[in-house]
């Protein structure tokens, strides 16, 4: 990470407002959009040349950025600068009007990225903690399914929605403490380890889904997470129909991430989960225990999956069906990789992959679903390039994957 | 792209901090701790905590796993020894090719080929130290080159047809799983995460090539996400049962054949020395002048193939097209995760490894397993349960080892130590 001190033609400018390079290369990325938007409702410019001017001026601030050493986000401009001019060619050239205004619902299109993005950042957080300290989590995806079923089926059995998030997170919690056993105390393989997390979570609520709900599936009148109304705000314009009636997960994801921000970055705690996932002997010989820290971590990643998956199911869906977090577990991993492994980067990425499949589903009426089948690919290939390091390297905890002995 | 890049000054060390201890390591350990008992109790244990399972949720274990045994047509043997007996001593005697059983073990059999060759697409990486996660990816790759090829070129001769189409689809799995090799080769990047990233573009992508108005899907059926037909000539030829009716391909030869060279090639091969020398210790193979970055991109390759392999026999054997919904349910590349782990990574071990979880995966399906015993789509998850605490204790070496040296303070047993 770059501190910053890098002012380019900046000297009477507080530092806050300094040019830094990677200022610079943030707001290319910024400009990459801005050229993609200008084609798109409201403004819905019909000729190509005003899109491509800010795109080229996004082009140009990823050059700037990279020559001045910046690589990742430099790449990240460029890489928006040209899918600014590709967006904005295909907006204009090849789509009508009315298309372009059913899909793009700005309000509607945030609300329901928000949607989608809840369950991941729940998971991505949770996969943070455990990654942070040593432990890989491949494991996320049968631990937001456990929650998945077990929030409804809590909800269902005790009828109240607090009583199915109990349930959930203990039935997440419980997992992850299996998968932390053979994490840390028997040393298993942390990925064999995880693979087989996931197929008995995916084994354990279906068997438990068919036995209890049979081929009927889940009731229509199971108590459900509420969302919040914002009042006075609901009719404003675009706030009310964006932000005016969200789930109350969507709001305590937010209040996660920053807790998760302080606790890893600010507090002794998050201190002791770092150090014991990059470098465990010297944590321990400075007295912090690395076991406790790693079941604390690995638990915790259940718990957070859990809730994640309950969303999913009492928050989202309102149903529950076998294997319905399709894949979910592995973008939420992906999130945390994308973010290189740190709460805002996994929320930004879990954000982008929201908007992925919030947009997927919107394109689906207008351009056909098949399209929409295509997009859900995106994150995948985003992750993918950031793991080969086209856009500059992810870094993982040195420790990771490693199993402690203790001495 | 078959030999690695010159080694940049300063790049990560595929095998360098952050590497996952070697798996090679620890099969070595599985060795030691006694060979063929050890996956045989993990079976065994894994069975009965299925069995708890089923009796927790206040159904019959026994009669469960005995009406599962029925449906994986097994007992097909018995009926085949008492013809032998027969045969032998002279008396009457039909062979029992179209009996229940035999139907049943054609369909169980049929499972087991792309099982076994995708349980060698994970072994074979496991034997180069990388964890293939990607091998569902690789098969569903090698699948849809099937449909591809095989729907392709209408007038080709039959054989011609096929060894074209199988060949081809086996070489889009290796390119897929190559991908994964190089990126781990090039950039160091994990194969785990590569791998799992390739799987669900796989999934989309093929999700959107036979979805509706996909350039896949089949013409004539407009309002289904399927793909077309593959031609005739492009089928595998049945050589028991009724190829109407789903019967046993000569894929399983090919599957067999596999085995041998996946032997073959670990142990009679200047490549097999080095992926296993890779496998053991990375640092210690490059020190003797072994490339580990083509092992790595070539142990993927060839991983990739294996499965690839298996979906092309799936697809030309009997299945002909592939449907929008059949490409998220299938979780053959995944099962061949528990084959190869439960096989130990040998020839012989992914055998009858796969011979278990083919059986299993037939047993409780609902074309086989008896419903008025148990409810086959409650049997279908447990194999799921199976299956991940086979994959959860064979990964805990540690606890298997615990287990064995305890075995060791037994009486008799440390009386027979002394001896030795």
């Amino acid at each position: 990470m770059s501190s910053g001190t890098a002012a380019v033609g900046g000297r009477d400018l507080p530092a806050w407002l300094a040019v830094t390079p990677r200022r610079v290369g943030i707001a290319g990325i910024a400009l990459g959009a801005a050229a993609f938007w200008l084609a798109l409702p409201p403004l819905l410019t019909r000729t190509v040349i005003w899109p491509i001017i800010v795109a080229v001026l996004a082009l140009a601030a990823g050059a700037f950025a990279i020559r001045a050493g910046e690589r990742r986000v430099g790449w990240g401009a460029v890489a928006s600068g040209l899918v600014g001019i590709v967006g904005a060619v295909w907006a204009t050239q090849w789509s009508s009007t009315s298309d372009l205004e059913e899909v793009f619902v700005w309000s509607a299109l945030l609300a329901a990225t928000l949607r989608f993005a809840t369950p991941l950042t729940f998971a991505a957080i949770g996969g943070m903690f455990s990654e942070r300290s040593g432990v890989t989590n491949i494991a996320l995806e049968g631990k937001m399914l456990a929650g998945a079923f077990f929030g409804i089926w809590g909800a269902d059995r005790y009828g109240s929605w607090e009583a199915g998030l109990g349930i959930a997170m203990l039935a997440g919690g419980l997992l992850a403490l299996l998968h932390a056993f053979f994490a840390i105390h028997l040393r298993a393989d942390q990925i064999v380890g995880g693979t087989a997390i996931n197929f008995l979570a995916l084994g354990l609520t279906g068997y438990l889904f068919i036995d209890q709900y049979g081929s009927e599936g889940t009731g229509a009148n199971i108590s459900q997470i509420p969302d919040v109304h914002l009042p006075g705000l609901e009719d404003v314009y675009f706030i009310g129909p964006s932000i005016g009636q969200l789930n109350l997960l969507i709001w305590l994801s937010f209040a996660l991430l920053i807790a998760s921000y302080l606790v890893m970055f600010r507090m002794p705690l998050g201190l002791r989960i770092r150090s014991v996932g990059e470098h465990p002997r010297a944590a321990d010989t400075v007295g912090i225990s690395v076991y406790g820290i790693r079941y604390f971590a690995v638990t915790l990643s259940g718990v957070l999956a859990a809730l994640g998956g309950a969303y999913l199911s009492i928050g989202l869906v309102h149903s529950f069906n076998e294997g319905m977090t399709k894949g979910r577990g592995f973008i939420a991993l992906a999130a945390v990789i994308f973010g290189n492994w740190r709460p805002f980067g996994a929320f930004g990425a879990a954000l982008l992959f929201g908007f992925s499949s919030a947009l997927a589903l919107r394109l689906g009426p207008a351009y056909g679903t098949n399209y929409g089948t295509l997009f859900q690919a995106l994150p995948y290939l985003l992750t993918l390039i950031a793991v080969a390091g086209v856009i500059g390297r992810s870094i993982p905890p040195a420790a990771i994957g490693r199993p402690y002995r203790k001495q | 792209m078959s030999t690695g890049p010159p080694v940049a000054a300063g790049a990560p060390a595929p095998g360098g901090p952050g590497a996952v201890p070697s798996v090679a390591r620890r099969l070595a350990l599985y060795q030691r701790a006694g060979g063929i008992v050890t996956p045989l109790l993990t079976a065994m244990f894994a069975f009965m905590m299925g069995g708890v399972v089923v009796l927790a949720t206040g159904h019959n274990p026994i009669a469960t796993y005995r009406a599962i045994f029925k449906g994986t047509g097994l007992t097909w043997f018995g009926e085949f020894a008492e013809w032998l007996f027969r045969l032998a001593t002279f008396q009457s005697h039909v062979f029992p090719g179209d009996t229940d059983a035999a139907l049943n073990l054609q369909q169980t059999l049929i499972v087991m080929t792309p099982l076994m060759l995708t349980g060698l697409a994970v072994a074979f990486a496991f034997r180069c130290g990388l964890f293939n996660i990607g091998a569902q990816g690789q098969y569903l790759v090698g699948q849809m080159a099937a449909v591809g090829f095989g729907t392709l070129w209408a007038g080709l001769g039959g054989t011609l047809h096929l060894f074209l189409a199988v060949t081809l689809a086996a070489l889009a799995g290796a390119l897929w799983g190559g991908i994964a090799g190089f990126l781990k080769a090039t950039v160091g990047a994990h194969e785990v995460i590569t791998t799992i990233m390739l799987n669900w573009i796989a999934i989309w992508v093929a999700a959107y090539l036979v979805g509706l108005g996909g350039p896949m899907q089949d013409p004539s059926q407009a309002f289904f996400p399927i793909s077309s037909t593959i031609h005739e000539a492009a089928k595998l030829p049945v050589f028991w049962g009724d190829a109407e009716l789903q019967g046993l391909h000569v894929g399983l030869f090919i599957a067999f054949a596999m085995l041998v060279v996946y032997w073959t090639t670990l142990n009679r091969t200047t490549l097999g020395y080095e992926v296993r020398a890779v496998g053991f210790n990375p640092e210690a193979a490059r020190y003797g002048g072994i490339s580990v970055r083509r092992n790595y991109f070539l142990a993927m390759a060839i991983s990739g193939f294996f499965a690839g392999l298996a979906g092309a026999l799936d697809i030309l054997g009997w299945q002909f097209h592939i449907a929008q919904a059949d490409i998220e349910a299938s979780t053959i590349g995944f099962i061949g995760i528990a084959v190869a782990l439960l096989g130990r990574n040998t020839a012989v071990g992914v055998f009858f490894a796969s011979l278990v979880f083919a059986g299993l995966y037939v047993g409780t399906s609902t074309r086989q397993l008896d419903p008025s015993v148990f409810d086959p789509e409650l049997a279908s998850n447990l194999t799921l349960i199976i299956q991940g605490l086979v994959v959860l204790f064979v990964g805990a070496d540690l606890l298997i080892l615990y287990v064995w040296s305890a075995r060791r303070k037994l009486p008799w047993v440390r009386g027979k130590a002394a001896q030795a």
